[in-house]
């Protein structure tokens, strides 16, 4: 059991932000992504583009900006649960929470902010009839360990980084790598590209354009896809293989959190915008794009500052009663959890003679 | 008001609805239909506009002349699901006074 004082879904900016504010809280958090690295949309769909409207940045690369919250945040330690979706909720006795992943991972903490953006990103599913039958029978939309592939003969499909990168990477450890695309022009880095041209050449990568899968094969497990190839004349074929795994890319759920018995309204958590974006749950709050009330707008400074308020609203749960006044980091500096202290240098006294 | 468009807009549902749009707002498709709400929020638009997504995905049914397809909008529909010949991303069409009487539906959510 993980314990802490803030659990946190969601490491998008919002999630990140709200580390380090109720750090200087002296709130310990932890935070649960479905994605495999911190950043949310920010590092999963546009890592490489610019965003205008962070206050003091006149230009960030949202990549950049992921950067930036993770090392203000790094001297409050936050525990990280990623590439686990979190899945049920469950309230205690004494008022804390039980969150549960869908690994089975289990999280306790008297506060849960869901800072989940648009929610969980799931893999998007090629319309292919016969697909649900062979998941985890060879049909992989997400590859987690590429050692399953030593030696076998995998089919990818998709033309953007993660189809070209996971074809390169896997031109090593698979006997065979298809690589089928709908168009003969691919939409990742210019080296990636090339390294794949490359491969190709080498006949370690065999490349299939314009085409695409349409069926699969196979009695309990994979034995091979239907190709459908539209170049010149259209041909259908069968290529034989072991595993099949298409790589279209990521779309935000709401998901498991949308059955937690919070108020939900557009496809996002209603919260008290007065006081504290606290749901109708007392003790789960939901902070950034997932939340709505009248006058929401989606921006991530609108985020940081609900993260900010919602750590005030936490630390009264967590020390009820307790005295506190806000502090100016300027003032007090920052004293983190891991021993180091930020702090203004002092004022140079000398005498002029 | 002059500079705004008649544009019918099919929803997933298959329900025709007829709209405004302004063209002295730089609003794209995409955004158009976000203000009618005529798609769940989280179902449309959900990279912003950026051609990253295909959430925005609508099938064009007349002939109008549209703005040409630049290279992202392309390659996002080559890896998008339900693209037809007439396949468009809302957010890459900004909306000008040449699209009067546009019709267009929404492709499936996917």
């Amino acid at each position: 059991m993980i314990k802490t004082d803030i659990l946190i879904i969601g490491a998008g900016p919002t999630g990140l932000f709200t580390v380090f504010e109720a750090g200087l809280l002296k709130l310990k958090c932890h935070l649960i992504d479905a994605l495999p690295q911190p950043g949310g949309q920010c590092s999963e769909i546009y890592p490489k583009k610019p965003i205008y409207d962070i206050p003091a940045y006149p230009e960030i690369l949202a990549g950049d900006l992921t950067n930036k919250l993770l090392e203000q945040c790094k001297q409050f330690e936050p525990g990280f649960t990623l590439g686990e979706r979190a899945e049920t909720i469950e309230k205690q006795e004494d008022e804390s929470f039980i969150v549960t992943t869908n690994k089975g991972t289990k999280h306790q903490a008297p506060v849960v902010a869901i800072a989940g953006g648009l929610g969980s990103f799931e893999p998007r599913k090629p319309l292919i009839h016969n697909i649900a039958n062979f998941e985890d029978k060879g049909v992989e939309y997400i590859i987690k360990d590429p050692e399953i592939y030593r030696d076998k003969r995998v089919v990818i499909a998709g033309g953007g980084d993660s189809a070209l990168d996971w074809s390169i990477f896997l031109s090593d450890i698979a006997s065979e790598v298809t690589l089928i695309h709908r168009r003969n022009e691919f939409r990742g880095h210019l080296d990636s590209v090339e390294k794949v041209q490359e491969l190709k050449n080498q006949g370690k990568i065999n490349l299939i354009t314009p085409a695409e899968v349409t069926g699969i094969v196979g009695d309990r497990h994979v034995n091979a896809v239907v190709v459908s190839q539209a170049e010149h004349i259209e041909k259908e074929f069968e290529l034989e293989c072991d595993h099949f795994i298409p790589l279209f890319g990521l779309s935000p759920k709401l998901g498991p959190i949308a059955n937690w018995g919070l108020e939900i309204e557009k496809n996002a958590i209603k919260v008290n915008n007065a006081l504290d974006y606290q749901t109708n749950i007392p003790g789960i709050f939901a902070i950034g794009d997932v939340n709505t009330y009248p006058g929401k707008l989606k921006l991530i400074l609108c985020g940081f500052h609900e993260a900010t308020l919602m750590c005030q609203a936490a630390y009264q749960i967590i020390n009820p009663g307790k005295r506190y006044v806000l502090k100016y980091t300027t003032v007090s500096g920052i004293d983190g959890f891991d021993g180091t202290r930020k702090e203004a240098p002092k004022a140079v006294v000398k005498a002029i003679e | 008001m002059e500079q705004d468009v008649n544009i019918k807009i099919t929803d997933r549902d298959g329900v025709t609805h007829e709209v405004l749009a302004p063209t002295d707002m730089a609003m794209n498709l995409m955004e158009v239909i976000r203000s009618y709400e005529l798609a769940p929020e989280g179902t449309i638009g959900i990279c912003g506009g950026m051609a990253m997504c295909a959430s925005c995905q609508c099938y064009v049914n007349t002939n109008h002349n549209l703005p040409e397809m630049q290279d992202d909008e392309e390659a996002m529909l080559s890896e998008a699901f339900n693209v037809k010949d007439n396949s468009r991303l809302g957010c890459q069409i900004q909306i000008t006074l040449g699209m009067e009487g546009l019709e267009i539906e929404l492709a499936p959510e996917s």
